[in-house]
């Protein structure tokens, strides 16, 4: 008992004295505060456009048509060589759309379809992974199975079918049709987790002291898989991005305020690939292309403060 | 086959034929729940386009008949599921009298090889890329070469084909534009028609690819790094093995096993990634088959291209699942 009682008393000493010390940290991790940060500069700039810049100009027919962004020479045609202005920086598209305008509306609706359906697929996720993982038996049976089927079906093709029969929708209406789909790795995830959990001592104590199972699963299992429900919301919030740009691109987005997918549809619609007006396409993807690295090193920053043994190796 | 046992290879096929039949359920229901008919809406639409359309009533109701419409729901959905099993998926809408299953049998062996290829480079450079970058062995330079050529990971496949095609198709000039084979040519089996057809996949494929591999490392170099501390690791220095036998045997064989898994999960997002690969490329499989159909507003061809999609995606999962056991012999033993 001595002996015990020893080795606690110093290793709680040490994990004290790591809380002060901020290399000690996992959460200072800088894979994680990278993307953060990047996510959190995006936010800036947009609260900044809202600001500072009209954003009606996003509407078609606001502005002249086709315009190169600023300092730039767009060569149509034969003989029409269009100039940017400093109206529009970021040039303008073929509906007379200004893209600066269109950047600054389209980021946080398309970041918000993630937000949403990763949301949704999250909070069933939790409910079903600890349900199939803790209490087990035939409710493992019947959950396993519904993830295992949900998986196996491309989602993006079930959702075409949906979409092709309702059309266009709203952006709140697609998140939540995405997350129909989005529960499911999720679910199976967490289910992992916590056959694992289930078996360690802390949890058998807890049983033995007659805990109430509730409790058990959302006081003390759940507070250990927090970096696991981040990463895995993180992930799920690039699947639902990834699913709704792509339903986008196939021309189901909404068409009046555009978000990124849609800007890039009527890109590719309108053959700005062929015509040379890079910024049209390059402009969106680009910054999509950038949310998703954030949304990465957000993700492995994650997986390394849930896992000590990835820290080590890197 | 005989080593896998019973209990995993019934576990397998049900969830692969109630895939299934969830997925033409599904698509059999949502039209119908959809608000609106579609009969009168298509009618509605030729009306807009012809201007005028004389007793569109009464060929409302003719094609109601001729569908089935009027039948209850449930003679519907056993006709409809009969039909499904015999392979018979109705006639292409908009461009009859094409039926949607020669449209998809011409459609569906380009996007299998497209998806397969990317696979099969993903797959192999992840996993090796991934290993090195686990192992205590490599060289530095490697080590840092490998995380920087990761940096498109978790990026959609759709842009990273967008980047690709203005970069190598519109700006260099290296690679075509579009399509799966020059234009005029017919698919038949000679050497100069093969190159042009790996000519015209060199980049859908690679979209795929850059984009892909950079997980497959990840995850194998989170299995690898497991794999380090364990003790029969110890056991394979101190018996005085070559670090390429341990690599090999030790290390990869294990670390392969949970990646086999993880490769079964992720079919459907590959597949949801390929289609709209091809419709950034114009490539001439199934997602352009879908896009067309979706222009052209086929529910018919929409659903059959979408059910097809899903059967060929089940499939492939299941016979990953199938040949699971034969590189792990363990789960052979399970349930005996």
């Amino acid at each position: 008992m001595a002996e015990i009682d020893s080795t606690t008393v110093v290793f709680g000493g040490t994990k004290k004295a790591g809380a002060f010390n901020r290399f000690d940290n996992p959460w200072l991790n800088w894979k994680f505060l990278t993307g953060a940060g990047i996510l959190g500069l995006i936010a800036a700039l947009v609260f900044l456009g809202y600001q500072f810049w009209d954003t009606s100009l996003a509407l078609t027919a606001s502005s002249p048509l086709n315009l190169p962004p600023f300092g730039l020479e767009y060569q149509k045609g034969k003989d029409t060589i269009l100039v940017g202005v400093p109206e529009h920086p970021l040039g303008t598209e073929n509906s007379g759309r200004d893209m600066l305008a269109l950047i600054i509306v389209g980021t946080p609706r398309t970041i918000g379809v993630g937000v949403i359906a990763a949301s949704v697929g999250m909070v069933v996720g939790i409910l079903l992974g600890f349900l199939a993982g803790f209490i087990g038996g035939w409710m493992d049976d019947v959950i396993r199975l519904a993830t295992d089927i949900t998986i196996t079906i491309p989602s993006l093709l079930v959702l075409i079918v949906i979409q092709s029969v309702l059309g266009s929708v709203d952006l709140v209406t697609m998140a939540l049709l995405i997350s129909l789909f989005s529960w499911a790795t999720p679910t199976r995830y967490i289910r992992a987790q916590v056959l694992t959990m289930r078996e360690s001592g802390y949890v058998q104590m807890a049983r033995l002291s007659g805990v109430p199972v509730r409790d058990i699963m959302f006081k003390e299992i759940m507070p250990n898989l927090l970096p696991y429900l981040a990463a895995s919301y993180i992930g799920n919030m690039t699947g639902a991005i990834i699913s709704a740009v792509g339903l986008e691109v196939l021309g189901f987005g909404p068409q009046r305020i555009p978000s990124l997918g849609v800007a890039i549809f009527f890109s590719i619609e309108a053959a700005a690939l062929l015509r040379n007006m890079w910024w049209w396409w390059g402009i969106p993807t680009v910054i999509l292309a950038i949310v998703f690295i954030a949304l990465l090193l957000i993700n492995l920053g994650l997986d390394e403060i849930a896992n000590p043994r990835l820290r080590k190796a890197s | 086959m005989g080593g896998i046992s019973l209990n995993y290879l019934v576990r397998r096929l049900l969830v692969f034929f109630l895939t299934l039949w969830v997925a033409a359920t599904l698509i059999f229901i949502i039209p119908r729940l959809a608000p609106g008919d579609p009969i009168a809406a298509m009618v509605a639409r030729l009306t807009y386009q012809a201007g005028f359309v004389e007793d569109s009533n009464a060929i409302i109701e003719g094609w109601k008949e001729r569908f089935g419409l009027n039948d209850p729901v449930y003679v519907q959905y056993v006709r409809y599921m009969g039909n499904l099993v015999r392979g018979d998926l109705g006639y292409a809408m908009a461009r009859f009298p094409s039926t949607v299953s020669e449209l998809v049998g011409r459609a569906l062996p380009w996007t299998i090889g497209l998806v397969g290829f990317a696979t099969l480079i993903f797959f192999t450079v992840g996993n090796l890329f991934g290993a090195l970058l686990a192992w205590t062995k490599t060289p530095k330079l490697v080590k840092v070469m490998i995380p920087m050529s990761m940096i498109f990971t978790s990026i959609p496949p759709l842009l990273a084909g967008l980047l690709l095609l203005y970069v190598f198709g519109f700006k260099l000039r290296i690679f075509p534009q579009n399509y799966a084979y020059p234009l005029g040519a017919q698919p038949e089996l000679t050497l100069e028609f093969i190159l042009s057809v790996l000519y015209h996949g060199f980049l859908p494929a690679m979209a795929i690819v850059l984009v892909t591999f950079g997980y497959w490392a990840l995850g194998m170099r989170g299995m690898m790094v497991t794999i380090e501390g364990e003790d029969y690791m110890i056991l394979a220095q101190a018996k005085g093995l070559k670090p390429f036998y341990v690599l090999y045997r030790y290390m990869i064989r294990n670390a392969i096993l949970p990646q086999m898994t993880a490769l079964a999960v992720s079919i459907g997002t590959l597949v949801g990634g390929s289609v709209l690969v091809e419709v950034i490329f114009n490539y001439n499989g199934m997602g352009t088959l879908i896009f067309t159909a979706i222009r052209e507003q086929d529910f018919n061809l929409i659903q059959g291209t979408s059910f097809i999609l899903i059967v060929t995606s089940a499939l492939a999962v299941l016979i990953i699942d199938l040949c699971y056991p034969l590189i792990d012999p363990r789960i052979s033993l399970e349930g005996k």
